[in-house]
């Protein structure tokens, strides 16, 4: 039941600031095919925002010139979201996920904090020098009105 | 985004609409340091009902130029965010440092405090 994908979207995009609305945009438009509460659609904005920010400025240290790929997926009791770069990876994953923890001092080291604050799971997979994926979940209180009747 | 900005009392006003992510935060931090360095304004008060979206870099700048006018002595006031922007501040945790209310007028009294108990 619960691995049945209802719909997939795939997004590959530029590491450039414009594409961060672009993604969250793109993305709160294809959740929203499923009943989500505006709270739960504000969260995933926020999680896919971080994600995307996190590619640009520490994976790809603000080149312009390199591809996000996002990844969408509708299953019928959650919504995944995948974020993955081929930058230069995380050496500790545990230490980049620590609050507070950031390598930019204008930056407050929040962005993990919220998107494990606003999603159900983050799961995290990188690799020094091949990059970083960000995989974001968030489970659907699945009425069953919403489902086809099969 | 939108930055609307005017200055009084030694305070400098600015209104921010919009969303406010990784492009507009450097706008924002460019736009208001040039504005305090012009106006020598030692507190800044910050209107965020107009905005419709915050994440970490936003908030990066906020902090950032909390510890800029606290660095002054002066004092920050950040006002009028709705409740998806408020719940960002909360969970940031810089609520307890930088003085958050729901309007202009709430703002400028802590404002006004501040400069009596200076004079």
């Amino acid at each position: 039941m619960e691995n049945i994908v209802n719909n997939r979207i795939k997004l590959e995009l530029l590491s450039k600031g414009e594409n961060v609305s672009l993604a969250r945009i793109t993305i709160a438009a294809f959740v929203s095919q499923l009943n989500l509460t505006l709270n739960d659609l504000e969260e995933i904005k926020v999680a896919v925002s971080e994600a995307v920010s996190n590619s640009i400025i520490h994976g790809y240290q603000n080149e312009t010139d390199k591809f996000i790929t996002i990844i969408g997926t509708l299953y019928t009791d959650k919504v995944e979201i995948e974020v993955a770069d081929n930058g230069i990876g995380i050496p500790n994953i545990k230490i980049a996920m620590e609050p507070t923890f950031s390598t930019d001092p204008e930056r407050m080291g929040l962005g993990f904090v919220f998107m494990q604050s606003f999603m159900d799971e983050v799961r995290v997979e990188s690799k020094v020098d091949y990059g970083t994926k960000v995989i974001l979940s968030k489970k659907i209180n699945s009425t069953k009105e919403n489902i086809a009747v099969s | 985004m939108c930055l609307i900005m005017n200055s009084k009392k030694n305070a400098l006003l600015i209104k921010v609409g919009g969303d406010f992510d990784l492009v507009s935060a450097s706008v924002f931090r460019e736009k208001i340091d040039k504005s305090l360095d012009e106006t020598m304004c030692k507190h800044l008060l910050i209107d965020l009902s107009r905005v419709k979206f915050i994440d970490s870099s936003g908030l990066g700048v906020i902090l950032g130029r909390y510890k800029k006018i606290k660095g002054n002595n002066g004092v920050m006031v950040i006002y009028g965010a709705n409740p998806a922007v408020e719940k960002i501040l909360g969970i940031s945790g810089i609520v307890p440092l930088i003085n958050v209310c729901r309007s202009e007028e709430e703002a400028w009294k802590i404002i006004d405090k501040t400069e009596v108990k200076e004079v």
